[in-house]
């Protein structure tokens, strides 16, 4: 992931210029505003994070003012407007995941990493955060990573710790 | 539908007949009085706005004369069309009482209740819904959510946290000007009115959002703290604008003028809506074309700043119209001398 | 075994291809409706199968069909609600996970019948596993000339496509998701009108939930008569229930309506009773929105009768006794829950995901969240439970769309039903920081009420 600070304007590759033309197809003519959140997931996925150059880039590709997309992007909670670690980890907090222990998870992870909720790692490798319901309720605890929005299911403290130590070597290598 | 067809409402037993497509809201506007249900968001004048604030809901007792079969909830009646035969019940429904109490308690949960420092005081739409259909106390407890103050360009501070997020400065941006800039970001009761990286609105007709605004989260900072509106005499004036109408309201202390607005009609809304110029640049008496005195409402607090008691404010002096429009004021106070 | 219809084949290694869904059978349904049905017929097939809607209003899906507006010369959209975010709701990311292709066959049937030559289905964002997933199956189907142009050479065109959302539940609620569908905020739009004559686009738009539509693809293969053989009164067919919380075996179940309860938490075939051995204390049935049950209500009406798994039987009693279907999201508490704490935690929920639009749900929600918090941590006081039920009566019913109700009913349920555990929550405020109220009385016998 690339990282971008805050005053930098911002250029799409031709890659990502022509998966923004591939998903604005999808709508009709004229409504170019629909492939708004795909756009974002697409910035994102790149960047880590939405800053604000990447969402004036955005507003001028889809031909909209830049506050139609400020007003978007701090709608959603998926979108971060703030740089997050390598990884995010977004752990459920809701109740039936609260039901099977998602809180000690949490705890633990705040041990593990030594950081707070919303704050990156001094490695930068993680952040992490609680998050609404995931819809996995069956198989909690559970948490998910960026930007594929992996999941990682009936979590233990030990599979935690496994998770992070096999994140951690696979940021190494 | 023929264009002379006319829908028979009756709002708390009064009877009306409007066109297809009114309102609630407006079929009892157009009734008047006591039984025109109060409206924070909904503003005629622009477009898609209503619908959130719910001071407005109302009870609908028989749909229609086709569906008599009442609405199964409450409904906003600046968002609802009346249908022919249609019975709605406001101030007659104690169940819209309670709704409406409730909505305005959790309108001013968060807010500031900061009006003794409040330009907008005296003139606050919500100052006047909590007067009317509040609670004396709160049973909130907790601590009240709270902004920074910012300007938004030279000329208005938006103080979000008097905000009761009625989108109409949104509605405002995006009808009257070519640009918008600001917008609601977050959500829930994170949501704000911002222009996320400061930036100024900055077009010639941004001094509206001001107008608009029901309470005292968009102010004029050419008028902050410089009186209180009460102790302000409104007056009526045009000028021969380029931009807008030009017609507005002059706010006088003494031979100053200490504001300009645009003209609001009794339910608080703008006539037409003026450029800044007309607002914020040109502030002194010849500027402007004196009409006479503006019409304020007998139970506005303004009115208790008569015209002419025994003072008159100078304007009026040496203004014909001014003295012939408070002539029989004048005569009365000459009988009291 | 009772019998399956959407998830016959889930064993199936590969099911979740086009090939092996095909040779199961797959697709034919299409094929059915396309050549053999005209669209009328297949609107008219899926009002006599009587299948309500399954993303929680339960509002028949045929009918809602029938509303649909059909102005000369303007496009008419099809878009599946596939944001699943109902706290205990998981079926649709199982469906779309292990069975994508019964989806997408549904959304062609349901374009067909709406005539829709664009249909969106708008996935939740954090489900990104799963747009991709569909968006393969999407290009299965059309290579294999199910989707585009001429479909089986009937002269029908659709083109199908995924649209991630970005973290609201409010999208799931439909006119917010079609805000969100047209790159907005998810602010749910006042109604009417109604999507059926103004909603995607201004166009007229039809809203289905997943399994809803998918169901549609057994009601054209069976017939709308078999699919309404199973279950009972105007609950038809079988119906997805996302089983979590404290079971020994939570996870997704296809039943068929009419199953009790009792069968369905206890037996073997479905949940397998309590983990751990532990006891039942509360169920919330359909989605963390409908009212919560002790023990005792959720097995048994206060008539004495078995409660089933339908629309009508967990309703039975209404809100003094009773539940919703809801989505079918049916959460378990054994007995060392705790309501309160649970019952802050889903007030949380929607404090966070309220659009903040209108001011009942903004500053209610908030409010109640406060003072939940307050009692579970020991500083609450007796007014604050009357304050509380106040509170959610002055957002019930009151606001511009359901996320208001659904934030009302879990706060006045849990006080109708556990008050003793509130009260005591309050008067040893200490205590409750260190355990739990238990099992209490919850699952006592109820007294039969003389009728």
């Amino acid at each position: 992931m690339l990282s971008v600070k805050h005053n930098e304007p911002v250029e799409f590759t031709e890659e990502t210029l022509s998966k923004f033309a591939e998903i604005v197809a999808r709508y009709p003519e004229g409504k170019q505003k629909s492939a708004l959140l795909p756009v974002l997931h697409e910035v994102q996925a790149t960047y880590g994070w939405l800053s604000a150059p990447a969402m004036d880039s955005v507003a001028a590709y889809l031909n909209i003012e830049p506050i139609e997309v400020y007003e978007v992007a701090t709608f959603y909670t998926m979108f971060f407007l703030q740089p997050q670690g390598k990884y995010a980890l977004e752990v459920c907090r809701t109740g039936p995941c609260c039901l099977v222990g998602a809180e000690r998870i949490m705890k633990h992870i705040e041990k593990r990493l030594g950081v707070k909720e919303g704050e990156v790692t001094p490695d930068g490798l993680f952040s992490w955060r609680g998050v609404e319901c995931l819809a996995a309720c069956g198989y909690g605890p559970v948490l998910q990573i960026g930007p594929e929005y992996t999941f990682y299911e009936n979590l233990t403290e030990e599979s935690v710790d496994k998770l992070i130590e096999e994140l951690t070597e696979k940021a190494k290598s | 539908m023929a264009e002379d067809v006319k829908f028979k409402v009756s709002i708390d037993g009064i009877p009306v007949e409007v066109a297809p497509g009114t309102t609630i809201l407006n079929a009892a506007r157009l009734i008047g009085g006591d039984i025109v249900p109060p409206a924070m968001c909904y503003y005629s004048k622009l477009q898609g706005s209503g619908g959130k604030c719910r001071t407005c809901l109302v009870k609908v007792s028989k749909g229609s004369e086709k569906d008599p079969r009442p609405m199964p909830k409450l409904v906003a009646s600046c968002r609802t069309t009346v249908m022919d035969g249609m019975e709605v019940q406001n101030i007659t429904s104690p169940e819209v009482i309670e709704a409406r109490k409730g909505v305005v308690e959790m309108l001013l949960i968060n807010h500031p209740l900061d009006c003794p420092i409040c330009d907008q005081a005296g003139e606050c739409h919500l100052q006047d819904l909590g007067y009317e259909h509040g609670l004396a106390n709160t049973r909130y407890e907790f601590e009240r959510r709270t902004f920074d103050k910012i300007d938004i360009g030279d000329k208005v501070q938006l103080h979000m946290t008097r905000c009761i997020l009625c989108y109409r400065c949104v509605f405002v941006a995006d009808q009257l000007t070519p640009r918008r800039v600001h917008g609601v970001l977050g959500r829930g009761d994170a949501a704000e009115i911002s222009t996320y990286i400061e930036k100024a609105i900055d077009n010639e007709f941004s001094g509206n959002v001001i107008d608009v605004c029901p309470v005292g989260a968009l102010t004029d900072k050419t008028f902050r703290f410089k009186n209180r509106v009460w102790f302000t005499k409104p007056v009526e004036a045009h000028r021969d604008c380029p931009t807008c109408s030009g017609k507005v309201t002059l706010w006088y202390k003494g031979e100053e003028v200490l504001r300009v607005t645009a003209r609001k009609d009794e339910y608080g809304e703008v006539e037409e809506f003026i450029c800044n110029t007309c607002r914020f640049e040109t502030k002194s008496t010849s500027d402007w074309v004196i009409e006479g005195p503006r019409n304020v409402k007998r139970t506005s607090v303004i009115s208790l700043n008569h015209y002419a008691e025994l003072n008159p404010p100078a304007v009026v002096k040496k203004n014909l119209a001014l003295q012939e429009t408070n002539k029989e004021q004048f005569e009365r106070a000459k009988e009291l001398l | 075994m009772a019998r399956k219809l959407l998830l016959t084949h889930i064993d199936v290694p590969g099911i979740n291809t086009f090939e092996v869904y095909r040779q199961k059978g797959g697709y034919r349904a299409v094929e059915k409706a396309l050549k053999t049905l005209t669209p009328d017929e297949v609107v008219e097939e899926v009002k006599k199968s009587g299948l309500r809607g399954r993303g929680g209003a339960g509002f028949p899906t045929g009918m809602k069909w029938s509303f649909l507006a059909k102005p000369e010369g303007v496009p008419r959209y099809l878009v599946c609600n596939a944001d699943e975010s109902e706290p205990g709701t998981f079926k649709d990311r199982y469906l779309m996970t292990h069975i994508p292709h019964a989806l997408i066959e549904g959304m062609i049937i349901a374009s067909y019948a709406l005539g829709a030559n664009t249909s969106y289905i708008y996935v939740r964002g954090e489900m990104m596993p799963q747009v991709r997933i569909l968006e393969r199956a999407i290009a299965e189907a059309k290579n294999a000339g199910f989707l585009g142009k001429n479909i089986l050479g009937r002269g029908y065109d659709l083109e199908l496509y995924v649209q991630p959302g970005g973290g609201a539940y409010i999208c799931g609620e439909e006119t917010a998701l079609l805000e969100s569908l047209e790159g907005k905020r998810g602010n749910p739009r006042i109604k009417p009108p109604f999507p059926a004559v103004s909603g995607l686009y201004n166009c007229p738009t039809v809203v289905n939930n997943v399994e809803s539509i998918a169901a549609t693809v057994p009601i054209i293969n069976e017939g709308a008569e078999e699919y309404a053989k199973i279950g009972i009164e105007r609950s038809t067919g079988t119906k997805l229930i996302s089983a979590s919380g404290n079971l020994n075996k939570p996870g997704v179940y296809e039943i068929e309506l009419g199953l009790p309860v009792e069968e369905f938490i206890y037996s073997d075939e479905y949940c397998g009773g309590i983990a751990n051995g532990k006891r039942l204390k509360a169920v919330v049935a359909g989605g963390s929105s409908v009212p919560i049950l002790p023990a005792n209500l959720i097995l048994k009406t206060l008539k004495g009768e078995s409660r089933l798994m339908t629309y009508e039987s967990l309703a039975d009693g209404g809100f003094q006794s009773g539940t919703m279907m809801g989505s079918g999201g049916f959460i378990a508490f054994d007995e060392d829950q705790c309501v309160v704490r649970n019952t802050w935690n889903f007030t949380r929920f929607y404090h966070h995901e309220s659009c903040g639009q209108c001011s009942p749900c903004r500053e209610g929600t908030g409010w109640m969240e406060k003072v939940l918090h307050r009692i579970e941590f020991g500083h609450g006081s007796f007014s604050d439970i009357d304050l509380l039920v106040d509170v959610s009566k002055k957002i019930e019913g009151n606001t511009i769309c359901p996320l208001g109700d659904a934030a009302a009913w879990p706060v006045a349920s849990a006080i109708r039903h556990f008050r003793d555990e509130f009260e005591w929550h309050i008067t040893s405020g200490q205590e409750a920081q260190r355990r739990n109220y238990g099992l209490a009385h919850y699952a006592d016998p109820l007294e039969p009420v003389a009728s």
